[in-house]
């Protein structure tokens, strides 16, 4: 690939918004991406007649129980007779559809694009929309042990753990980060003021994951605008830079894998970090919002993102650098652990909030030192896809 | 702006059922003819980005993306899925390549139908969970029949000017060895055939088939490099449909007007009837084409030119000139890619029909099935 500097339509973000992430929003998946949608449009001081283009992304359709969810669900941002499309990652989708937005408007094909995410699992399956995930694997060789995605993601965590020389109480103090920072998220869904003692004694679900070590179950949608320059200037006097985007897809045989260490988030982030520049990205990247839907893959994404040393997350996150305050804030929003996951909807709110820490309107959330490049990650289908993009002020 | 171009194409399966091989090992097979197509390219050096098109509930995985990388020499690559018809990745490709930011892209699709157990309650999954599914509709068809009644009687079009489409067009699949359910059928036969779900019977639903399509695009630059005779796609867009049906008027094909009109926008096309030279319309039901016709302002009126053979070899312009899903049949979400497959062949000389010039310039049109009518065209051209 080349990486070409003269891409000549910039793209920029001029508005963002959210619906409350919650276990069971009584609103239709429609509804969501309508609300999501029209709170995006109003702080670009648009209306979904100005919009030419909506990119939306969802997880898999069992969770909403619609098949081809995207042709459901896009009415509520207005689809109906404009350019629409899907695109799924599993749970890197949130992260993934403003990339694909970057394109569709940095090719010239869009000038004004409306970018949705949405996530209805509530409703899904019986007992427990987890029971969606039976269905993820590969029908001959997986399948029929009927694994369920905690213990493969239990299995990630001891290997990390082992490998790295990280304790338990270590991750813990990200679940005790994350719920405290999503207390001053007004969406947020599991905010808390907690303690590491709290999680070592939450239930066990599978040895080393306890209940508190992963995020809920949730319903959410939500929405930025991407236009291009030449519009963005007419909007708004601060737009938010698409400086870089980065995807990388590993292998299925995710048994095949050294576990410990996210080699196609690494990836990612290098295609991202040549496309912005970025040679150094513990010092360029000034905020981040690595994907964490368990507290463990805060320290392993960090580590793939190149924002912390191999194995070296959990020091920086015991020696406070990762607090709101500290030098390297990560998952400022509260991440997926406080705020919640729906999954596209939590990627996507992660890009948000990226978005919104830029622009210095992130109220009591916004990190102490100023800002100006920041990063916003996910992660999904088998442990195998990372998603980056990076935006500048 | 790059152009953009096709370099190298391949498939396999075009019938079913295929239980020889997986939907991995189809994909596969494609993907090897493809990248031997565009110049024996290695997908591990030369590609920049690979896509999929496909469906979950098609699939019967939870998350078909996971299975997407390894049979196309993808790992450890960026790749990503469309969730809709194959000609939506075209767009995403087209889009990627013209940012200057990709070179190679790799496009992929499927449908193995025959191995889906319960393909009635997976199409009644689409169906709106609020306004359509408590109807409890007994045929998977029935909006697709109610579009098509709205259509027929609106430009008083019997069962006879549908028949003789269907007749002519399950003639011309013939010529395409892709094309196992084409046959010669007599207009009687067809009129005395049941209905599926009136106004259809079985001849105007084109059958499912197995099938895996993989395309090489390519930037101008690169393309130039590695073929003489690439294969441009002059502009694509996608319109979308809606799933509340009720809002819409089923009698005229707004998505396909739609669509159309950005695509000759961009090319420049005042009379896409006269600067257009062969066509190749969604055919997964027969009345579907006649509608595109009269939406694209290629006909006006669809019986007379129906009758008069317009659209035939010897007429203003071709439309399926080698049979299209009645003949080759219904590879679910791979539909769009299989249609630019034989427009690729046609207008890289590789299917001639004798007697016609070669065409210059194909338009290509697929949507969502059986609905929304989500649509995606493309022009194609050498």
């Amino acid at each position: 690939m080349r990486f070409n500097i003269y891409v000549k339509n910039r793209v920029a973000v001029v508005g963002a918004g959210l619906t409350l992430f919650r276990r069971r929003l009584l609103e239709t998946p429609q509804e969501m991406v309508w609300i999501a949608s029209k709170k995006a449009l109003e702080q670009a001081n648009m209306d979904f007649r100005d919009i030419d283009c909506v990119i939306s992304g969802s997880a898999p359709d069992t969770f909403d129980g619609v098949h081809m969810k995207g042709e459901y669900y896009s009415e509520g941002a207005g689809s109906y007779g404009k350019l629409h499309f899907r695109v799924f990652v599993g749970g890197g989708t949130g992260v993934f559809v403003p990339v694909a937005g970057w394109w569709m408007v940095a090719s010239g094909l869009c000038k004004k694009a409306l970018i949705v995410a949405e996530e209805k699992m509530s409703s899904a399956a019986d007992p427990h929309p987890q029971a969606v995930f039976r269905h993820i694997w590969d029908p001959l060789i997986e399948k029929p042990l009927n694994p369920n995605l905690i213990w493969i993601f239990a299995l990630e965590m001891h290997r990390y753990m082992h490998k790295c020389g990280v304790s338990k109480e270590d991750i813990a103090l990200v679940a005790v980060k994350n719920k405290a920072n999503a207390l001053d998220n007004p969406i947020a869904q599991a905010a808390a003021k907690i303690t590491v003692e709290d999680v070592l004694k939450s239930e066990p679900l599978v040895y080393p994951v306890n209940r508190l070590d992963i995020s809920p179950v949730s319903d959410g949608a939500g929405a930025l605008v991407m236009v291009s320059e030449d519009v963005a200037r007419r909007y708004t006097d601060t737009p938010i830079w698409v400086e870089g985007v980065g995807f990388a897809l590993d292998t299925t045989s995710w048994t095949n894998r050294e576990l410990a260490f996210p080699v196609y988030v690494k990836t990612a982030a290098e295609m991202a970090y040549r496309m912005a520049g970025i040679e150094n990205p513990m010092k360029q990247i000034d905020v981040a919002e690595p994907y964490d839907p368990f507290d463990y893959k805060e320290l392993h994404h960090m580590e793939g993102l190149g924002l912390a040393p191999r194995c070296k997350a959990a020091e920086l996150t015991k020696g406070g650098v990762t607090q709101r305050d500290g030098d390297l804030p990560i998952n400022p929003s509260g991440g997926l652990l406080g705020v919640g996951n729906p999954i596209a909807a939590a990627g996507l709110m992660k890009v948000a909030e990226i978005f919104w820490q830029l622009r210095g309107e992130a109220g009591k959330r916004q990190v102490r030192k100023p800002v100006y490049t920041g990063l916003a990650q996910a992660w999904g289908d088998l442990m195998q896809i990372g998603t980056v993009i990076i935006l500048r002020r | 702006m790059n152009r953009v171009a096709i370099i190298g194409m391949g498939y396999s399966g075009f019938y079913a059922p295929s239980p020889d091989l997986s939907f991995r090992e189809m994909i596969f097979k494609a993907a090897q003819k493809a990248y031997e197509d565009a110049g024996n390219i290695n997908p591990r050096r030369d590609v920049d980005a690979f896509i999929s098109c496909q469906e979950d509930f098609w699939e019967g995985i939870a998350i078909a993306n996971e299975f997407m990388p390894e049979q196309l020499g993808g790992v450890l690559k960026p790749g990503f899925t469309v969730s809709g018809d194959s000609l939506q990745c075209f767009l995403n490709a087209y889009a990627m390549i013209r940012t200057g930011q990709f070179s190679v892209i790799v496009i992929e699709s499927h449908g193995k139908p025959s191995e889906i157990n319960t393909l009635d309650s997976i199409v009644m999954f689409s169906y709106d969970p609020l306004y359509i599914r408590p109807i409890d509709p007994k045929n998977i068809y029935f909006l697709n029949a109610i579009e098509a009644r709205a259509f027929m009687e609106k430009e008083g079009i019997s069962r006879e000017v549908l028949g003789h489409y269907v007749i002519n067009s399950l003639k011309r699949g013939l010529k395409n060895p892709r094309a196992s359910y084409s046959r010669t059928k007599s207009l009687k036969s067809y009129l005395d055939e049941e209905f599926v779900v009136e106004p259809l019977s079985e001849s105007d639903i084109a059958p499912l088939t197995d099938a895996a399509v993989v395309a090489v695009v390519a930037s101008e630059e690169i393309a130039k490099k590695l073929t003489d005779t690439p294969i441009w796609i002059d502009s694509i867009w996608t319109t979308s449909g809606t799933s509340t049906v009720a809002y819409e008027d089923l009698s005229f094909d707004y998505a396909a007007r739609e669509a159309g009109n950005k695509v000759f926008e961009a090319s420049n096309i005042r009379n896409p009837r006269r600067e257009i030279d062969a066509l190749e319309i969604d055919e997964r039901f027969s009345y579907i084409p006649l509608m595109v016709l009269k939406a694209l302002n290629i006909s006006s009126n669809i019986k007379e030119d129906i009758h008069s053979n317009i659209f035939e070899v010897d007429g203003e312009i071709l439309l399926n000139p080698f049979g299209g899903a009645l003949s080759e049949g219904n590879p679910l979400e791979a539909h769009g890619i299989a249609r630019v497959l034989i427009a690729y062949e046609q207008l890289k000389g590789l299917k001639r029909i004798k007697g016609s010039k070669d065409p210059e310039r194909i338009l290509i049109h697929s949507r969502r099935w059986p609905f929304p009518r989500t649509t995606t065209i493309a022009l194609l051209s050498r």
